[in-house]
């Protein structure tokens, strides 16, 4: 009899500390559903309004200043040097310097791109990174628009107030497991990068910074000839985790899981996607990993590389950046010439 | 008709949980009871539904059968019969079967003065089919989070569901079911095993007894569960696949909505790391 108290006591405990667990990690119902298939196949998005409250808030656009003059001089007849801007008008191209600044260098203005008193100087590595990321904008809105629509994007859709966007990544370097665990093949990390999985922990050096491919499953039983390793599943699971993770979405949005590869039971989205890893692809390519060369080592990931691009860079946590409102058309200065 | 000679012994009246004795009889040798009619009522009309909806579907090919629930957009409400109704109705006749079965198997046990193992064993099952087509619906808020009734169709929608949350494997409750899964079959052919070797000796040699059955798990694994006790585990391991099946769906949206891999950032969070 006399154990029996202690017993209970330990119990209640036991079970107080089980319920606070089962409180904080986990979230409470009801969620809420988006079909995306035909009823009863489970192909359904399913998100928790609680949990994405501050989504939206994180997810509005600054507002648009008054739309500038087209008319009278180009901008490159007053000021020196001007290599992307030059042929839009004075007023235009006071509107989108002032634009960017907010955008990109809120806190040290100006002079977090420009030397001091000396605008048209290239001294600054920032303005020659700058004068290229305005190349790759306009790239991006002229030629991607199977990607990015007539939404297209501006500076602000990565970088948000900030000079480096939040959400970038660079090649990874090989951790240094020992013992047992040695040969790693480069997972086992749980990393944030692949949604804490023990998938590979760097799928953005081989698919979006590399051609590697993707499509490594067999379509044929008993997968006669080419025949791809784990691995290579593996690494791809990885790359198709961060892209939902990145849309804050699940695989469903895209794949019918029955056939992985088959697009004519996929959803539409993956068609915005498959064209989407491709332009990831081409802008850290031709655009963002080459600047390395000028970049100075803290602007560089721990291989060396420039900070590159991947699907958060823009979608941070929803399918359409900033929840699909269209900003380019408020700053017809980043289209390219042809599109104004 | 005729009668096993011990027949007559287990043949008795009574134990009936609902009608006294209006439906106590037997057909030939199987007991019927209010609950077996209620069985057989719910079994045929669903069968006939899933006919008359295939028939309308003009699907004939068994694997290719299918019932689907309905549009999410129906919500906790009624569908048109041919937008999920027919799943909708073909659930309650379901649910009405293996319920009344349950009971029906009470009924036998209290007739023949035993434990009511089987019908709770049978009943887990039962919850864990209530789980996916009642429970957790009612908890995402529509019909069509339930399963549709197919051979194929309802594998693939669990490959949905489970791609919904990125990575099944990491869901703790199915870590756990599955594991208490492996562990059934782990216990079930040890015990099959020992059962086997104990009673078929090589030729000339006596059958051997429970006391051998004891000595080779003692000399084996160092303990031995006995003969009632393997029993009683194993009735609990495998409920307890059954049982944290339904949690680890049911947990499945109502509970968690994001990856499952990310649920474990708990653990990651400790403060017991280095970094």
């Amino acid at each position: 009899m006399k154990i029996r108290f202690p017993l209970a006591l330990a119990a209640v405990f036991l079970a107080f500390l089980g319920s606070v667990f089962v409180l904080q990690a986990f979230e409470r119902p009801p969620p809420v559903s988006v079909q995306q298939g035909f009823r009863g196949t489970g192909m359904v998005g399913v998100t928790n309004p609680r949990r994405d409250a501050g989504l939206v808030a994180r997810n509005q656009v600054p507002a648009a200043p008054e739309a500038a003059g087209t008319d009278g001089d180009r901008a490159s007849s007053i000021y020196d040097n001007l290599q992307v801007f030059g042929d839009l008008s004075v007023e235009q191209f006071g509107r989108i310097m002032q634009a960017m600044t907010e955008w990109v260098s809120p806190a040290e203005g100006c002079n977090g791109c420009h030397v001091e008193g000396d605008f048209a100087s290239d001294d600054n590595y920032r303005k020659r990174v700058a004068r290229r990321m305005v190349q790759m904008v306009r790239h991006i809105n002229a030629d991607w628009a199977n990607h990015v629509q007539q939404t297209g994007v501006t500076c602000y859709t990565c970088h948000r107030g900030n000079l480096v966007p939040q959400q970038v990544w660079a090649t990874a370097p090989e951790h240094g497991a020992r013992g047992m665990a040695a040969s790693a093949n480069g997972q086992n990390l749980a990393a944030p990068a692949v949604g804490l999985t023990s998938l590979p922990y760097d799928p953005f050096s081989r698919f979006l910074a590399q051609d590697g491919n993707i499509r490594v499953q067999t379509t044929r039983a008993l997968a006669p000839g080419g025949v791809h390793p784990i691995q290579d599943a593996e690494s791809v699971y990885g790359l198709m985790i961060h892209i939902s993770e990145a849309l804050g979405v699940n695989c469903t949005f895209c794949h019918n899981s029955r056939a992985f590869s088959s697009w004519t039971e996929s959803h539409p989205p993956r068609l915005t996607a498959w064209h989407g890893i491709r332009m990831v692809r081409d802008v850290n390519v031709n655009y963002i990993e080459p600047l390395r060369e000028i970049l100075p080592a803290s602007r560089r990931g721990p291989m060396g590389d420039a900070l590159q691009a991947n699907c958060a860079t823009c979608h941070q946590g929803v399918n359409r950046p900033l929840l699909g409102a269209p900003m380019l058309r408020d700053y017809p200065e980043l289209r390219p010439a042809a599109a104004r | 008709m005729a009668m096993l000679s011990f027949e007559r012994k287990y043949r008795v009246r009574g134990g009936t949980l609902l009608g006294g004795d209006l439906f106590d009889f037997w057909v030939g040798p199987f007991y019927v009871g209010f609950f077996g009619v209620l069985t057989v009522f719910f079994g045929v009309l669903g069968t006939a539904l899933i006919l008359y909806s295939t028939a309308i579907d003009g699907v004939w090919n068994p694997w290719k059968i299918s019932v689907a629930p309905p549009d999410l957009a129906y919500g906790l409400g009624l569908a048109p019969l041919k937008q999920g109704g027919f799943w909708q109705a073909i659930t309650v006749c379901a649910l009405g079967a293996f319920v009344s079965w349950a009971l029906r198997q009470a009924e036998i046990a209290r007739k023949l003065g035993m434990g009511l193992h089987i019908p709770f064993a049978f009943g887990m099952a039962v919850f864990a089919y209530f789980t996916l087509v009642v429970i957790r619906p009612v908890l995402m808020g529509a019909w069509g989070h339930g399963f549709p009734y197919g051979i194929w169709t309802h594998l693939d929608w669990v490959s949905n569901v489970g791609y919904q949350y990125l990575h099944f494997h990491y869901n703790p409750a199915h870590m756990i079911a599955v594991t208490f899964f492996f562990t059934t079959t782990l216990a079930l052919s040890m015990h099959a095993s020992v059962v086997l070797a104990a009673i078929n000796p090589a030729r000339g040699e006596p059958v051997k007894t429970t006391e051998h059955e004891n000595t080779f798990f003692r000399d084996a694994i160092g303990y031995s569960i006995g003969t009632l006790g393997i029993h009683r585990l194993g009735l609990f391991i495998a409920l307890s696949a059954g049982f944290w099946s339904a949690v680890c769906i049911v947990i499945s949206g109502p509970f968690w909505t994001r990856g499952w891999p990310e649920w474990w950032g708990w653990w990651l969070n400790l403060p017991i790391w280095a970094h």
